[in-house]
């Protein structure tokens, strides 16, 4: 038998190794559509109980909406389930091109390609762009899709300090020889929620001729006064040479992704990039469903209102509860916590008042910075985010860190 | 001049990697990769800057996040290239 004792051996060890370390993710089951209230069997065969879900990248509440859903059935009952093929082969429909139109005219730019997700865009996108006389200079925090596809990228990587202005123009000035120079930045930070200085970024890539790449995944639909995403609200449209984004979050939150920007870059992606090449095309019942969320968000910016209010609500009232949250204006909030087992211990007992949230700590943030990271959504109900305020107070209170600054909680609990 | 080398590193370090208000000190034991200071995404600035100032390439198997992990494991790693 070829799988020998000595690589199951190891195999098992490496496992061992990640529960040893803490670091082990454990799935939960859950036995209803995706929505601000959910069924969830945890731990696997407890019995299902009913919790307000707030750790979901479904901002817009789009994931389970009748209207979307109503358009996937009818993807599907009129452009079948599956094209198995390429898009290049006869993988390409007639609702797959106004898709890509569609999402061209929202978010602003010249052109736009399908990917079968944003970790495929990114992954594909560089080696497009990019040769080995160009360089890459990336913050530090960027997705750890951006990290993979630049990997696979010949051209010579640089990094700057997390939105450090400075820091990039240092980076800037030492690249000045290099033919192409690529500035590439998540749109929102994931981990924080907070914001891209694209103005500047803008700026400085004017100054010293270099392209910019946003991943906007953490944004699209949301972010801006229309919801175009990051590049609306910094007010940069037509200044951003790429965006890569994802369907999997605001825009329907089922899978799929995209390149958007200069007409000449996507054209390349469509003969080069290999992700997209050797991967079948996004499935019809995805197209026309995203296809429908963007023409939802489109005619009216109701929803991203009311993400907006109820981010507003639930960190005016977090604060006042005396939690040490990340300031922002993301839907994205981090209740920062610092210490590890203080993060796991508390979104446990959130999650027995009925709240899911999950700790985060690292390698996934830095050490010293663990933190619950809520989500809001457009799908919250005032009622929603009331009982999470309780629950979060009540557990808060149980733990003594009410009102606690950062140095007093970690003095209580340690690093 | 071994210790002028240390102290140009543990300068580029700060500069590189360390926020102005930042509490952390380096020194030359301090754990860089696994003390959380450098990570392995950031970890190219130094190696790129290594390879300038002493004109050598460290081939990607020499690159690894030990050899990395202090200012005396870099230290060793000059070794091989004959810098000290």
């Amino acid at each position: 038998m070829a799988y020998s004792d000595k690589a199951r051996g190891y195999y098992d060890s490496e496992i061992k190794g990640i529960q040893g370390a803490g670091t082990f993710k454990e799935e939960r089951f859950i036995a209803s559509p995706q929505a601000a209230n959910i069924t969830v069997e945890f731990p696997a065969g407890a019995p299902h109980k009913e919790v307000l879900n707030f750790c979901a990248n479904n901002y817009l509440g789009l994931s389970s909406h009748p209207d979307v859903v109503a358009a996937a059935h009818e993807g599907l009952k009129e452009r079948g389930y599956g094209m198995s093929s390429v898009r290049f082969i006869c993988g390409t429909q007639d609702i797959h091109k106004e898709l890509e139109q569609k999402l061209t005219g929202f978010l602003g730019t010249e052109d736009t390609i399908l990917f079968p997700s944003c970790m495929d865009a990114n992954a594909g996108v560089f080696d497009v762009v990019l040769d080995k006389e160009d360089a890459m200079i990336a913050d530090r925090l960027v997705h750890a899709s951006i990290v993979d596809g630049m990997r696979l990228c010949k051209a010579q990587l640089f990094n700057y300090k997390h939105s450090n202005m400075e820091h990039l123009e240092e980076k800037l000035k030492e690249t000045q020889d290099c033919r192409f120079r690529l500035i590439i930045t998540d749109g929102v930070f994931s981990m924080d929620g907070d914001i891209a200085k694209l103005d500047e970024i803008c700026d400085l890539a004017d100054k010293y001729d270099a392209m910019i790449l946003v991943d906007d995944s953490h944004a699209s639909g949301f972010m801006g006064k229309t919801g175009r995403g990051t590049h609306e609200h910094c007010g940069v449209i037509g200044r951003i040479d790429v965006i890569t984004t994802t369907l999997g979050k605001a825009l329907g939150g089922a899978s799929g992704g995209c390149v958007s920007g200069r007409k000449e870059i996507v054209e390349l992606c469509r003969q080069r990039a290999r992700p997209y090449l050797f991967s079948n095309t996004v499935p019809p019942v995805i197209v026309a469903a995203a296809s429908k969320v963007i023409d939802i968000i489109s005619n009216t910016t109701d929803r991203r209102d009311k993400l907006e209010q109820n981010t507003i609500y639930f960190r005016e009232k977090m604060t006042a509860a005396g939690f040490d949250i990340r300031e922002g204006i993301h839907p994205i909030v981090p209740i920062m916590l610092y210490n590890a087992k203080l993060a796991q211990d508390m979104a446990r007992d959130l999650y027995g008042e009925g709240i899911y949230v999950i700790g985060f700590s690292f390698p996934v943030v830095p050490k010293g910075q663990a933190r619950i990271r809520v989500q809001l959504s457009a799908g919250h109900e005032k009622e929603h985010i009331d009982r999470a305020i309780a629950a979060f107070t009540k557990i808060g209170d149980k733990y003594k860190i009410l009102g606690k600054k950062k140095n007093e909680i970690i003095e209580m609990y340690g690093l | 001049m071994n210790e002028e080398l240390k102290k140009t590193i543990i300068e580029y370090i700060k500069r590189e990697y360390l926020e102005e208000d930042a509490p952390e000190e380096v020194n030359e034991s301090t754990p860089l990769i696994s003390g959380g200071i450098v990570d392995s995404f950031s970890m190219v600035s130094l190696k790129t800057f290594l390879e300038k100032k002493f004109s050598i390439k460290i081939p990607d198997d020499k690159a690894t996040p030990e050899a990395f992990d202090s200012v005396n494991n870099i230290m060793n790693l000059l070794k091989e290239f004959n810098v000290t």
